[in-house]
């Protein structure tokens, strides 16, 4: 019983989220990790996992054992406790072969013995291993949620301490400001500088512009992580969901020329350079009497509100209709980006398609790679000027960084109903203790050691 | 040769500010009290400066009064002057603190010691405490008679091997020219309980006569005094005023100069001294840009022309000493009566003690003061109370009285001392206390009288007098909030008066003082039935319907703190088997042997990481208990 958390047995899992790109590996993790791996993996020259250098790739095939059935190609690699991620034995399969092979090995992996994972699973491992701390710990969480590349890149740089950096930077300013307040009260007869409001003040508002520039950076770092929520909003049988198909490259919405095709919202992952987008193929709106489509163009509108970005798409072969000049109205103040599509049937004719409509042409795959430019300006455009060199992404972090604030602020208001410094204290150590959240260091005794440093007190 | 000394349940070893209230504790609980000390001169001796009190030490002093110590009433007895500190800023840091003088606070709490049913007084140096089976049952004296007893309790201060320092001159010796106890600490050690050295010291007294004073600031007491206790009504004295001077480059010249015949720099003295006492030499080097250090002359006693020299304490050669103290303006010419020392001694390591501040190592052997690392009478005079009143429980086969963070200041200092160890001597601040506003010193008897009425320290004629209190700030804040002020021309006219803001509709008396500029008396005039009360109360009423918000802010934040010092630890808990914990952190748990998750997270070297660890393995350790009930089914 006391060897309860010794994990006693072999976890499995894809450790790349699936259906990414054409890479995915599958890692084994736990006691009999190599051996289990072996029964599965076959090398052309006869090598064996058991007697392969750890850390070294070898080349094979998985075979299933029982009906000695070829599956696929692989690399594959053993990572012997405790230098690995979890600090146990890990054997990981790198496979290219897309999501079924992967699916399949899974399958055997778990067949010859091995659990399925739960979700952070391998991150609570290498925790209680002792191979990562907090922030550590819930980056890796992210890694393994990260969507796409970029978000993994920023999840790094998190695990290498930029962020905390950043921290760190507030968190010195925090002691100091409260090493002053503490000073003021614990020695009330020395003769140091009898701390004011107005100095109070003017830290803490400086201290509030950087929180207000990271969690800026976190508005991105979420988008980063969960996707930039686009819309493709427009009348029935514009092409919206050939747009979406496209986009795509893959026959997923159902396209017809009869109008009112797409009854419900589809949603879609897309991958532009490195930033992931939840693509949303909307009901056609327009004023209809048919009951099903109507419960979607409710769903569209309703829709509207969860959205960052909104493609909007007319028939430039159509003149515009009432509804349409409508619906501009109603985009007005959003980031939208506007498509005349069909441009192939107006061709010859002399139709002037005016900024900022990007003309466009599904049938004939004109106008794609323009718009796919536009997302990605739109993403950065007012969020980040330059890419940052850290993001915050964690929900958790992104929460207690608000609390932070609103402490701040509210040693703001003390002060302005002229409340005694004490209660000012409490508001700024709330902040500090929301800060120290993050990075999980325990308050302890710098305060008192920042005064003693700083101030020459005592009798 | 030994022989026996007779029979009791609980003896207290040390008569200073630790051991008078251990022994005036167990004593006024009903047990059979013997109290030793190497001279019966230094029963609650202040071998330091001649005042109690002060910014969080005032609030222990409360506190003490609050479970029924006897601190404050002798304080209040035989004070020269007194302060509240911190008066411009709010109310949960006001802070008492008073000069003392020092033979009558000496004389007056011997006098109630000897008065003291069940207690006796002895000057006899302990050198033995006899251990059987892992419980105190004994203590030797050095006139070889053996006392029997059930519990002990160590309260020897700064005696243990104490050596003095003077410059190059150094001797084994207690303060003020008393002898040092040589003994003692052997018999700890083999008995398992490890030693350290730490070291303090403080400046010279001298002669009032040969001071000018006309050179020096005045500092006077407040016009209206405060008295310490609950139970003390008023006190009216003539105050004795303290005098305020500075250093100046001189000063510092001459330290610079003789720097390399301190102690403390060529590295003779190995005991750890407190940061927050730093010689006037440390301040001066530590701090060169500081163009004067403040001294105060206080004042010994009333009969005496000894002066204390605040602010001027000092390891440099006495020679050296006279000459840096004659450049400071109104002291040209003064004259030494007793000349600056430190002194180093052996204390123990605090986290070797449970809550109660029982030792894990012996059954039934408490400790308390400066034998457990802290400094200052205050600090001394807290546990000693508790160690008292812990160890009677423990003969009654009871559990301990253990006073939370949330409590007050006492649980703060215990819980420090115990959980993050400490590596200098411990001085109270208001700044270790996470819920200061609710830990202030107007209401030590709201948070602490029931526990002393409980244990036996508060008789019922003043609980009675207690509950009374508790019940009037009730009703007078619940009347106030209702009794409604117009908003008329008269009425905002005299708001207005007060410098506050006109109302536009109508307003309670309660909303009204919660504006910062409004105060409780000021309101009488919209208050025709006011009742009248004691000004204690009012404070309460006032200072609770001020600062409400914030109140209410903190009491949140000690609801999540009970939660975590609810999340129990078994004491058997077997750290090191532990996965995933860290080495350090598994050594540090399996030393302090935390009670609950709250104290474990206060440990330095355990971080949340290992905390997460701890939770996951306690709720493992349950459900694996879960299941072994449900097999037995
Ligand atoms: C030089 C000096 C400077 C100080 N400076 C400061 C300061 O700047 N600030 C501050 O806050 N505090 C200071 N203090 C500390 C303060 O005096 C103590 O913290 C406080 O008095 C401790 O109380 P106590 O009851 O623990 O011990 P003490 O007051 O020291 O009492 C100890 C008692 O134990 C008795 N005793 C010891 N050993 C034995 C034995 N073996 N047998 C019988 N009896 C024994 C002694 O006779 C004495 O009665 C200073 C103390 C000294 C000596
Ligand atoms: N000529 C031409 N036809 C196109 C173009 N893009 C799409 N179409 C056709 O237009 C018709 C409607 O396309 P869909 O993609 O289903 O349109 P939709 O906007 O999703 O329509 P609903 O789902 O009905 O709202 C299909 O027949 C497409 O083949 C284009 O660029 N040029
Ligand atoms: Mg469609």
């Amino acid at each position: 019983m006391e060897a309860l958390l010794q994990n006693e047995d072999t976890i499995a899992a894809v450790a790349t989220g699936m259906g990414g790109a054409g890479i995915g590996i599958i890692r084994i993790s736990g006691p009999d990790a190599v051996e289990l791996g072996n029964k599965l993996f076959v090398n052309p020259r006869g090598k064996n996992l058991l007697t392969t250098n750890s850390h070294e790739l070898v080349y094979g095939r998985i075979v299933d054992p029982a009906t000695k059935k070829d599956i696929d190609e692989v690399l594959v690699s053993k990572m012997l406790t405790p230098h690995s991620y979890t600090a146990e034995d890990v054997v990981e399969i790198n496979c290219h072969g897309g999501i079924v092979p992967m699916r399949k090995i899974l399958k055997l992996v778990i067949a010859c013995g091995a659990r399925l994972a739960e979700p952070g699973e391998f991150t609570k491992r290498a925790f209680l291993n002792g191979r990562l701390d907090l922030t550590q710990a819930e980056a890796v969480i992210d890694i393994i949620n990260a969507k796409t590349e970029k978000s993994l890149e920023y999840s790094v740089a998190q695990l290498e301490g930029r962020l905390s950096h950043k921290l760190e930077e507030l968190d010195n300013i925090l002691v100091e400001i409260l090493s002053h307040m503490e000073v003021n009260i614990d020695y009330p007869e020395y003769d140091i500088e009898e701390i004011s409001y107005d100095f109070v003040n003017s830290q803490i508002l400086e201290l509030l512009n950087k929180i207000k520039d990271i969690l800026t950076v976190a508005e991105t770092g979420k988008i980063y992580r969960e996707g930039i929520t686009t819309a493709i909003l427009g009348e029935p049988n514009v092409g919206k969901s050939s747009l979406l198909n496209t986009l795509l490259m893959e026959n997923k919405a159902i396209v017809t020329d009869i109008p009112g095709t797409t009854r419900d919202t589809i949603e879609e992952y897309l991958n532009i350079e490195g930033i992931p987008f939840k693509i949303i193929d909307t009901a056609g709106i327009r004023e209809t009497d048919n009951l099903v489509e109507k419960i979607g163009v409710e769903k569209s509108k309703a829709l509207l509100n969860q959205t960052n970005l909104v493609i909007f798409m007319r028939d430039i072969s159509k003149e515009m209709s009432a509804g349409e000049k409508e619906l501009i109205e109603l985009l007005k103040n959003r980031k939208t980006i506007y498509i005349a599509n069909k441009t192939d049937v107006i061709s010859g004719m002399d139709v002037e398609i005016p900024e900022p409509w990007i003309p466009m042409s599904l049938l004939e795959d004109q106008g794609i790679e323009t718009l796919r430019q536009k997302m990605i300006e739109m993403v950065f455009e007012g969020t980040v000027s330059q890419e940052a060199d850290y993001l915050i992404t964690n929900t958790r972090h992104i929460q207690l960084l608000e609390t932070t604030k609103t402490s701040l602020e509210n040693a703001i208001n003390t002060m302005a109903s002229q409340m005694p410094l004490e209660l000012v204290s409490i508001d700024v150590m709330e902040a500090l203790e929301a800060l120290r959240g993050i990075t999980g260091k325990a308050i302890g005794m710098d305060i008192i050691d920042q005064i003693f440093k700083n101030f020459c007190i005592g009798k | 040769m030994t022989y026996p000394g007779g029979d009791y349940d609980i003896i207290v070893i040390g008569a200073g500010h630790a051991g008078s209230e251990a022994a005036l504790a167990s004593a006024r609980i009903g047990f059979k009290t013997l109290l030793l000390t190497i001279n019966l001169d230094s029963v609650a001796m202040m071998p330091c400066n001649p005042s109690i009190g002060g910014t969080g030490k005032g609030h222990l002093v409360r506190e003490i009064d609050a479970l029924g110590g006897e601190m404050g009433k002798n304080i209040d007895a035989t004070m020269i002057q007194c302060k509240m500190l911190n008066t411009a800023k709010g109310p949960a840091v006001h802070s008492l603190r008073a000069q003392a003088d020092k033979k009558a606070y000496q004389f007056r709490m011997k006098e109630v010691i000897e008065n003291q049913e069940n207690l006796l007084l002895k000057q006899q140096e302990a050198t033995e405490i006899i251990v059987e089976d892992g419980k105190i049952t004994g203590v030797m004296v050095t006139t070889g008679a053996v006392y029997n007893c059930k519990a002990a309790i160590i309260c020897s201060g700064t005696y243990l091997k104490g050596r003095i320092i003077i410059g190059n001159v150094q001797y084994d010796g207690g303060p003020n020219g008393l002898f040092p106890a040589m003994y003692l600490s052997e018999s700890l050690e083999k008995n398992g309980i490890e030693l350290q050295r730490f070291k303090t010291g403080t400046p010279a007294r001298v002669d009032a006569k040969t001071l000018d004073y006309s050179k020096m600031i005045i500092q006077e007491g407040d016009d209206q005094i405060v008295p310490f206790s609950f139970e003390t009504d008023s006190i009216e004295i003539d105050q004795v005023p303290c005098y305020l001077t500075y250093t100046n480059p001189q000063t510092h010249q001459i330290i610079n100069a003789n720097i390399e015949r301190s102690p403390l720099y060529t590295g003779e003295v190995v005991g750890i001294g407190p940061r927050y006492c730093p010689s006037i030499e440390t301040k001066v080097m530590r701090f060169h840009d500081k163009e004067r250090h403040q001294i105060f002359m206080e004042p010994e006693g009333l009969n005496t022309n000894e002066i204390y020299v605040q602010g001027m304490s000092s390891c440099l050669p006495e020679d050296v000493q006279i000459a840096l103290y004659r450049t400071v303006p109104g002291m040209e010419n003064v004259e030494f009566m007793r000349s600056a020392y430190a002194i180093e001694y052996d204390c123990i390591h605090p986290t070797r003690l449970k809550a109660s501040l029982e030792s894990k190592a012996v059954t039934g052997l408490f400790f308390a003061g400066q034998i457990n690392g802290t400094s200052g009478y205050e600090e001394a005079g807290a546990q000693g109370l508790v160690a008292g009143i812990n160890a009677a429980l423990y003969l009654r086969g009871e559990q301990p009285v253990i006073i939370d963070r949330s409590e007050g200041y006492i649980g703060v200092l215990i819980d420090d001392i115990i959980t993050k160890g400490i590596d200098e001597p411990y001085r109270m601040m208001t700044s270790r206390a996470e819920y200061r506003l609710l830990l202030r010193q107007d209401n030590a008897d709201l948070r602490l009288t029931e526990i002393g009425h409980r244990v036996g320290l508060i008789n019922d004629q003043r609980y009675q007098k207690f509950l009374a209190k508790k019940e009037q700030i009730k009703q007078e804040i619940s009347r106030l909030n209702q009794v409604i002020v117009k908003p008329n021309p008269e009425n905002n006219e005299v708001l207005k008066s007060f410098g506050s803001s006109e109302i536009q509709h109508g307003l309670s008396i309660g909303e009204l003082i919660r504006r910062p500029e409004v105060k409780y008396h000021q309101t009488a005039v919209f208050d025709p039935e006011r009742p009248v009360l004691h000004w204690s109360v009012v404070e309460q009423v006032e200072v609770q319907i001020k600062y409400e918000g914030y109140i209410k802010k903190q009491l949140q934040q000690v609801e999540q703190f009970k939660k975590l010092e609810h999340k129990l630890i078994p004491i058997d808990l077997d750290y090191p088997q532990i996965g995933g914990l860290r080495i350090e952190a598994a050594e540090k748990l399996k030393e302090i042997k935390p009670l609950s998750i709250g104290q474990a997270s206060r440990i330095s070297g355990v971080s949340p990481a290992d905390i997460s660890v701890l939770l996951i393995a306690l709720e493992q350790r349950r459900r694996s208990g879960d299941l072994k009930g449900t097999d037995n089914e």
